[in-house]
């Protein structure tokens, strides 16, 4: 047997396009006749429409049309939400694709302009004239809930979304007998998901076939189009959505926006393809934003630190509408979250979910979980501390032990298959955790603050279970298809519903492939991002492509295999029962010369000319897969970091995390998603925050002000791994793509209240900025020993200190 | 992040840029780009004309005269952190270019597009007014010179005249007994200087006899800090020494009568509070009392 391509670390084969500028985004796209559409944007957080007018507009050069929320009405339909969280009193309010009296967010599309280049409507978007009557607006998700706040939505009383809760055990009940209970204020300060491409579309409509065809960076095509049927009215097969190359999308390009729709309604009253490109200003109001939490969450624990219950208050921002997925991220994908990785019996949250006066909220890299595992394990910290045990220990107190085959929590879940231990064992060895602790007293005897933050872990994956989905208010199904074609030179095409957008699928699916039917890597080329071409799939988000697209691959090439093991078999003359497989060649049992290679048996299925009997000509299969249950990755990441109490600077020193995403197809891309994920988490902990002041206007609005974390501000991440299969996986894998961002932000925010423990500070507002730290440290009375400076610290550059 | 009309005119010379910009009142010059061509993007600036100096030959470069560092206006971040005559002569302005935004700003970005732009958040401000650098600015009438510290008005306004454009930035190298260092709290956005402090120390042994110190990024422009220098003159530099000289900048900052900026990510209390640690950053790294 030779070297298995599954676990192989090849290098990703979409890397040479990406890094040499040749891969083509939507806004690489030129059609004949097309033309350029711009969106006018409130400049209010609330306001009534009193007037507009676009007659100047219409005359200026190069414009063609000039549309407003009127030009839509009874054209077209509403952005639909698509997933209505039952007994939750969701209210699915209007959504309109362009405002038609009230803007509810400053990005609140007013009115389009379609031009023959974007300059000129650029400039013919200067020249509409908008009469507003500001409302007074509101930003926080718990303040909009309160008594006298702002109105959004006629249809909402008090702002309120949903409210959701899901319990298991008896909360209340151990929380009064609780030996101990602690208790944490948190916000999840709203973040800017910031892809590297923005959003764009181009629409062509065709009026003499009546077909829509649509290019979307879209996180998920199929989606897409489904949503654009219902929004538009065009039918679903007369749709066509591509997405080419999507530069990122971290949960942002999940949902259907207004503003392709804007695109499509334009290219359809104007009979020319038009393409509408967001401004990376543009994208940070009208691409969907993530998180925005207050939570108010509580844990009850006995005397030796083992907990007994975890309850959550949580407002959770939605923004101004209902964005496609945004209403189960904090519910289905949160709450059902609170065991995390531990044993605990008694669990509730308590969710409303809130309209605001911001952007719409959305999954971002992560969500959901990421503010669970936060919660959890802050208030771990805070048992620990309770209790005076080590944080270590207090979460060892707590981990479940190892299963390899469902494990019910509370909450309501079966977990697949985990080593929780295993993976904290492993971390602790790699970080040197008690020689840290160890070296971290006689640094604090000396002024020098060093803490270590280690965050456990488990999350929900690998989405999901179509009757889950349906039971939980999902409109529509989470299985994933392929469709595998072997011609008759031997070589392979795949074709899948899912879409892969940076995350190595490509390359992976083609190892998928390699290994279960015996062909050369290099000879699979996979083929996914359009409707036409590719089978229905609910796209790449949840970390599901792997686990469900691509168990769907494995599967289908083992119908291959079967299909190929008649042919071989009739082929050689020999009893089916006694052809062997291995590495590509079907032979005889005990006669290895005996032989038929799947590329001698692709020819013959492909000509045809002597086949089986009943054995129908093609080498091609598909397979429609369902999930049995979710996939729940886990893992144990920590960070170590210094901080300098004379000015506050936070030094992320180590990061160390060690995922179990069961086995992997190609460890190099796993490093990779560790990677990205630990960034991103990093940046919500120490740099992000999308910051409105009180009229509701973004204030880190541009790249200048909004900081997303770069590379050298990140030391090397140091990844490992365990192995643990899920058992209901064909493929046994699990996940990766969002390990990293659950996990690193509660790591890093650990660590640094970890390091300001012996001078008093006890909690502080995420991100951790300099000016943050530097106020509780003098807020705590720590005035220093006079030479804070002598460590090694490094705030930006400019100094190489 | 689409420019509104403009027209574009190239210049070959200097003279022919100083008489473009006396034809075109209200017209924009562009060197590097970094500072101007957002803001035409983002439709904060609309010249009617934008002049491209980017051609003219001799503002670029890098060259030593005795105890002076000439450098061309035109010349890039990347070329100053970069040229082995400014490590040698001056190690604090090649460490301060290399510190500025990242590559793709340094590479772009010029020096004298820098100080003309007189972005309050500026490293060079800061650092060449501690250096006590001088620029050429060359207009109808001449060339003149003008020290940094006096080129830099108020946040973006400087003290050129509508059709003068900066040609020369002048450095002196440092003596072999003098130590420079700047140390700035970085905006994690943008690098920007958040707060920078910028000092010059004449060494006699462990002895300072003179000190030049400046503080920008928390100030509309850079901030000389006598009180700071006349405390560090005649003393012997140590921990304490150093804590007690910098402890006098709110002294300074009062006396220049400058507000202090704040803003989301630092507000002016805390810039104020974090200046003198960055200025005590700068010098016990430039004495060599910090760790690495």
């Amino acid at each position: 047997m030779t070297t298995r391509i599954f676990g192989s670390g090849i290098r990703r084969r979409e890397d040479p396009r990406l890094i040499t500028g040749q891969a083509a985004y939507t806004d690489d796209i030129k059609l004949a006749g097309m033309v350029h559409a711009a969106i006018l944007r409130s400049p209010h957080a609330h306001a009534r429409i009193t007037s507009i007018n676009t007659d100047a507009a219409k005359a200026s050069a190069g414009v063609l049309a000039v549309y407003t929320g009127a030009d839509i009405e009874g054209v077209l339909n509403p952005i639909p939400c698509a997933w209505a969280i039952p007994d939750s009193d969701l209210k699915a309010v209007a959504y309109p694709a362009i405002a038609s009296g009230v803007v509810r967010y400053v990005g609140d599309a007013v009115a389009v302009v379609v031009a023959e280049n974007r300059y000129q409507a650029e400039d013919a978007l200067e020249l509409i004239d908008v009469g507003y009557e500001p409302l007074p607006s509101i930003i926080n998700p718990e303040a909009a809930l309160a008594d006298g706040a702002p109105q959004l939505h006629e249809d909402a009383p008090n702002n309120q979304a949903f409210h959701w809760v899901a319990a298991g055990g008896d909360t209340d009940a151990a929380f009064a007998d609780a030996a101990i209970t602690v208790s944490e204020t948190i916000n999840q300060q709203k973040l800017i998901p910031t892809p590297m491409e923005t959003r764009s579309a181009i629409a062509s409509w065709s009026s003499a076939m009546g077909e829509l065809t649509l290019w979307n960076t879209t996180q998920n095509p199929h989606i897409a189009r489904f949503v654009t049927c219902l929004v538009t009215g065009v039918a679903e097969h007369k749709i066509r959505v591509i997405a080419p190359e999507v530069g990122g999308g971290f949960g942002a390009k999940i949902a259907v926006y207004p503003w392709e729709m804007i695109t499509a309604f334009c290219s359809m009253q104007l009979g020319v393809p038009v393409k509408w490109t967001e401004t990376r200003t543009e994208n940070y109001v009208a691409t969907t934003h993530g998180r925005d939490h207050v939570e108010y969450v509580e844990m009850a624990a006995d005397a030796n630190g083992k907990v007994t219950a975890v309850r959550s208050v949580v407002y959770a921002g939605m923004g101004a509408y209902l964005s496609t997925a945004a209403p189960g991220i904090p519910t289905i994908l949160h709450g059902l979250m609170y065991s995390g990785p531990y044993d605990i019996a008694n669990i509730k949250a308590d969710v409303y979910g809130v309209f605001t006066n911001s952007t719409p909220v959305e999954a971002y890299r992560g969500a959901g979980r990421p503010e669970a595992t936060f919660l959890l394990e802050r208030l771990m910290d805070k048992v620990g501390d309770a209790v005076g045990i080590d944080s270590v220990e207090v979460r060892r107190r707590n981990l479940i032990e190892p299963f390899d085959n469902n494990r019910d929590v509370a909450i309501g879940i079966t977990y697949d298959s985990g080593n929780y231990s295993g993976a904290l064992d492993q971390l602790l060895g790699h970080i040197g955790y008690d020689q840290f602790r160890h070296d971290q007293e006689h640094e604090r005897e000396h002024g020098t603050f060093r803490g270590v933050g280690v965050a456990c872990y488990c999350e929900i994956c690998g989405l999901g279970p179509s009757q889950v989905a349906g039971a939980v208010g999902f409109g529509g199904g989470l299985w994933e298809s392929a469709t595998v074609r072997i011609y008759a030179t031997g070589k392979v095409n795949v074709f899948i519903g899912t879409s892969p957008h940076g995350q190595g699928e490509e390359t992976t699916f083609a190892q998928i492939v390699a290994d279960e039917i015996g062909v050369d890597v290099d000879d699979v080329e996979v083929v996914h991002g359009d409707t036409d071409t590719t089978p229905m799939g609910w796209g790449t988000y949840g970390s599901r492509t792997t686990v469900v697209g691509g168990a769907a691959v494995a599967l289908t090439m083992r119908k291959l295999r079967d299909k190929a093991r008649v042919i071989a078999a009739h082929l050689l003359e020999a009893d089916e029962a006694d052809i062997e497989y291995e590495d590509g060649q079907f032979f005889v049992r005990g006669a290895r010369d005996r032989a038929q290679s799947i590329q001698d048996v692709a020819l013959q299925a492909n000509v045809a000319w002597n086949l089986p009997e009943g054995i129908e000509p093609g080498m091609e299969a598909s397979t429609y897969y369902d999930p049995p249950n979710f996939s729940y990755p886990f893992g144990a990441h920590a960070a170590i970091v210094s901080v300098d109490p004379d000015n506050g600077h936070i030094t992320l020193d180590r990061y160390v995390a060690v995922d179990d995403c069961g086995p992997q197809i190609n460890p190099m891309v796993v490093e990779g998603q560790v990677h990205g994920g630990v960034v991103q988490g990093a940046g919500q902990a120490l740099w992000e925050g999308a910051v409105y002041d009180d009229n509701g206007q973004l204030l880190t609005g541009t790249m200048m002000d909004y900081a997303i974390p770069r590379a050298h501000l990140v030391p090397d991440i140091e990844v490992h791994s365990t192995v643990t299969p899920s058992p209901h996986n064909p493929l046994g894998v699990k996940g990766i793509g969002e390990t990293g961002t659950i996990a690193s932000t509660a790591a890093i925010y650990s660590a640094v209240m970890d390091a300001l423990k012996p001078i008093g500070v006890t909690s502080l507002d995420m991100p951790l900025t300099p000016e943050r730290i530097w106020r509780a440290i003098r807020e705590a009375g720590y005035t220093g020993n006079g030479h804070g400076h002598s460590h090694d610290h490094d705030h930006g550059h400019g100094h190489n200190h | 992040m689409f420019a509104a009309d403009f027209e574009y005119r190239k210049a070959g010379s200097i003279a022919e840029a100083v008489q473009l910009l006396s034809d075109n009142p209200g017209a924009k010059i562009l060197a590097g780009g970094h500072s101007l061509i957002p803001l035409m993007r983002f439709r904060l600036a609309r010249p009617e004309v934008v002049i491209d100096i980017g051609g003219i030959a001799n503002m670029k470069g890098i060259s030593v005269s005795g105890d002076t560092i000439n450098i061309g206006a035109l010349t890039t971040h990347a070329e100053i952190a970069s040229s082995a005559d400014v490590q040698r002569a001056n190690g604090l302005l090649a460490e301060a270019a290399g510190g500025i935004g990242d590559p793709a700003v340094r590479n772009r970005g010029t020096i004298g597009g820098n100080l003309a732009h007189a972005d309050p958040a500026s490293d060079w401000a800061t650092v060449l007014t501690a250096l006590g650098a001088t620029v050429s600015a060359q207009g109808p009438a001449g060339s003149r010179t003008i020290a940094v510290a006096d080129l830099i008005e108020d946040a973006f306004a400087t003290v050129l005249g509508e059709n003068e454009l900066i040609t020369t930035v002048s450095v002196p190298a440092l003596a072999a007994n003098q130590r420079a260092e700047y140390a700035k709290m970085a905006h994690p956005a943008s690098f920007y200087a958040v707060v920078g402090g910028a000092v010059v120390v004449t060494m006699d042994g462990d002895r300072c006899t003179a000190a030049s110190v400046a503080v920008g990024g928390l100030t509309p422009r850079p901030v000389k800090a006598p009180a700071v220098e006349q405390a560090l003159s005649g003393t012997t530099l140590t921990m304490d020494s150093i804590a007690d000289a910098t402890a006098r900048l709110g002294d300074d900052l009062s006396a220049a009568g400058v507000d202090i900026i704040g803003d989301v990510f630092a507000s002016a209390d805390f810039r104020s509070n974090i200046a003198p640690v960055e200025v005590k950053h700068a010098l016990l790294h430039a004495i060599g009392l910090a760790h690495h």
